[in-house]
C-alpha cells in the first residue's frame, strides 16, 4: 500500500535522545526511544539506581476556576474533591456505560487549578470528551505540546533530585505535588511514577526541557543514572502491574474487572457511576489476573486456555528482569481468577502452563 | 572479536553456520542479537528432528518479541544447546561461541554455496567492508 505515514511529532528531547544512541520507535504519534543500552540494563538501573524518563508525549490539561473542582471530580472515577493543594491522585476517565475513556493521574496545583496528565494516544479523545462537560464557570487549556514532562525514578531519585533544586524534594509525600525551581527553571515537581519505585515526575516548559534533562543525567552520573527508554517503561510497569491504557484497559474493559475498582468512589457523582456500581453489585463475568508462565513468554492477545477451551486472552506480557519470571496480566473468567489457579496460555500453538497469582509482580522493600 | 567472522557462512536471515565434515553448527549473528535486545527465551527443536533449508527451526525471544529461526541448511539434528535454553543471554553475550544453538548432521553440503559469504553478509547488514574489502 501507497499510504503516506503520518508525520511523527518530536518532544524537545528528540535531539539528546538521538545523540545518547537511543533506538528510535513511533509510539502515539511520536517518534520516542524505546532503548539506548539494552531493555535489561535500563531495568535494572532503575530498580537499583536512578533512570530519566522522557514523558514529554504525555498530555497535560489544566483546569482553573470556581468550577474545576466540581467538574474534575465529576469526570474522575477517584475522589478529587478531597483533594487538598499540593496533593495527587490517580483515576479514571470513565464514560456512562462505566467503560473506562482513559486512566489520570490528577494534581490539585492550586486552590481552583488541576493539572490532568492523560495517556498521549488518547489526548483529543480525552479533550472532546472533557469539552462535554466543560461549563462556563471552568477554564479549560489543553498543554499538552507546550510540555515537557520528565520522570527521574528509582532508590537515588530523590539524592539526585535534590541536589539540582532548592525545594526539599524529599520531604515531599508521596502523591504531593509542589511548584519548584530546578537547575533555574520553573518546574511543578510531584512525587509520582510508573515503575513501582519511589521517584518524581517534573513538569517543565518546552524550552526548559534540554536543561533539566542534561542537568540531571550529569548529576546524577557519579550515582548510577541512565536515561531510560520505553522498552523498560513497560517492563518496570507490568512488574508493579500498573495499567497500560490500550492493553490492559480501553473502552471496552470495565474497572471492575480491570482491577480498577479501588480507584471508583461510588458514594459520589461521576460519569458512569451506576453502571459501575451495577457490575459490582453483581459481580463483574471476568476478572484480570497476574500470571507466571512456565516455559515460554506470553504477549498480548495470546489466548488464555482452560481444560482444552479458550476462556481469555492476555493483555500484556514480558519477561520481568527483576522477578526473573515470565509475567502477565490477562483477563479470565471470574471463576478461573483465583490465586494458584492453574491455566493455560497457548504460545504459537502450544499450550504452556501459567499459575494466577498475587500482584505485583513486584514491590520494593519499604 | 570481529561482528562478522571470517570463517563462518551467513543467510540472510541472519543465522551462521559453522561446517566442520559433515556437522554443521548454528546460530544467530552479532548483528542479528543487536536487533533483537536482551535475549530471554529460546525455543529449539529436539534431537532427532530432521529439518529444511530455510525452514523454520526454532524461535528466540527478547524482552521486545519473538522472532523466528530458521535452518539455513537442511539436516538431521545432532544436538541442541541446552546452556542456551538455561541461559538464553549466552546469544546477546556470545553469539558465535557459547550462545550457538543448534547441530546438525549436513544433508546436502552443496547448500552451504547458497549461503553468504562474510563479506556478502557484512554488506547485507550495511557494514562497511574492513580490510580486505575492494
Amino acid at each position: 500500500m501507497a499510504t503516506e505515514a503520518p508525520t511523527l511529532r518530536r518532544t524537545p528531547l528528540y535531539e539528546r535522545h538521538v545523540a545518547l544512541g537511543a533506538k528510535m520507535v513511533p509510539f502515539a504519534g511520536y517518534e520516542m526511544p524505546i532503548q539506548y543500552e539494552g531493555i535489561v540494563a535500563e531495568h535494572r538501573a532503575v530498580r537499583s539506581h536512578a533512570g530519566l524518563f522522557d514523558l514529554s508525549h504525555m498530555g497535560e490539561f489544566i483546569f482553573q476556576g470556581r468550577g474545576a473542582k466540581a467538574l474534575v471530580d465529576r469526570l474522575v472515577s477517584s475522589d478529587i474533591a478531597g483533594l487538598e493543594a499540593g496533593q495527587a491522585r490517580y483515576g479514571l476517565l470513565t464514560n456512562e456505560g462505566g467503560t473506562i475513556v482513559d486512566d489520570v493521574i490528577v494534581y490539585r496545583t492550586g486552590d481552583s487549578e488541576y493539572l490532568m496528565v492523560v495517556n498521549a494516544a488518547n489526548i483529543e479523545k480525552d479533550r472532546r470528551h472533557v469539552l462535554r462537560y466543560l461549563g462556563a464557570d471552568v477554564a479549560f487549556d489543553d498543554r499538552s505540546l507546550a510540555t515537557a514532562l520528565v520522570a527521574i525514578q528509582g532508590p537515588r531519585a530523590a539524592t539526585i533530585l535534590e541536589s539540582a533544586t532548592t525545594t526539599s524534594v524529599r520531604e515531599l509525600p508521596a502523591f504531593g505535588v509542589v511548584g519548584s525551581e530546578v537547575l533555574g527553571k520553573g518546574a511543578t515537581v510531584a512525587r509520582t511514577g510508573y515503575t513501582g519505585e519511589d521517584g518524581f515526575e517534573i513538569f517543565v516548559a518546552n524550552d526548559a526541557a534540554d536543561r533539566i534533562w542534561e542537568g540531571l543525567l550529569e548529576r546524577g552520573a557519579s550515582l548510577g543514572i541512565k536515561p531510560i527508554g520505553l522498552g523498560a517503561r513497560d517492563t518496570l510497569r507490568l512488574e508493579a502491574r500498573f495499567s497500560l491504557y490500550g492493553n490492559d484497559i480501553d473502552e471496552t474493559t470495565n474497572p471492575i474487572e480491570a482491577g480498577l475498582g479501588w480507584t471508583c468512589k461510588l458514594d459520589k457523582a461521576f460519569i458512569g457511576r451506576d453502571a459501575i456500581a451495577a457490575i459490582k453489585a453483581e459481580g463483574p463475568k471476568r476478572r484480570i489476573v497476574g500470571l507466571v508462565i512456565d516455559g515460554g513468554v506470553a504477549r498480548h492477545g495470546h489466548e488464555v486456555v482452560s481444560a482444552g477451551e479458550v476462556v481469555g486472552h492476555v493483555t500484556s506480557g514480558t519477561f520481568g528482569p527483576t522477578v526473573q519470571k515470565n509475567i502477565a496480566l490477562a483477563y479470565v473468567p471470574t471463576r478461573l481468577s483465583k490465586v494458584g489457579t492453574a491455566v493455560a496460555v497457548r504460545i504459537r500453538g502450544k499450550d504452556v502452563p501459567a499459575t494466577v497469582v498475587k500482584t505485583p509482580f513486584f514491590r520494593r522493600a519499604e | 572479536m570481529s561482528s562478522v567472522p571470517d570463517d563462518l557462512r551467513y543467510s540472510k536471515e541472519h543465522e551462521w553456520v559453522r561446517a566442520d565434515g559433515d556437522v554443521a553448527t548454528i546460530g544467530i549473528t552479532h548483528f542479528a542479537q543487536e536487533q533483537l535486545g536482551d535475549v530471554v527465551f529460546v525455543e529449539l527443536p529436539e534431537k532427532g528432528t530432521a529439518v529444511r533449508q530455510f525452514s523454520s527451526l526454532g524461535v528466540v525471544e527478547s524482552v521486545k518479541a519473538a522472532s523466528d529461526i530458521y535452518a539455513p541448511v537442511s539436516g538431521e539434528i545432532l544436538e541442541r544447546n541446552v546452556k542456551v535454553i538455561e541461559k538464553p543471554e549466552l546469544v546477546n553475550t556470545e553469539p558465535y561461541g557459547d550462545g550457538w544453538m543448534i547441530k546438525v548432521r549436513l544433508a546436502n553440503e552443496g547448500e552451504l554455496a547458497q549461503l553468504l559469504s562474510p563479506q556478502d553478509y557484512r554488506s547485507h547488514i550495511g557494514e562497511t567492508a574492513g580490510a580486505g574489502g575492494d
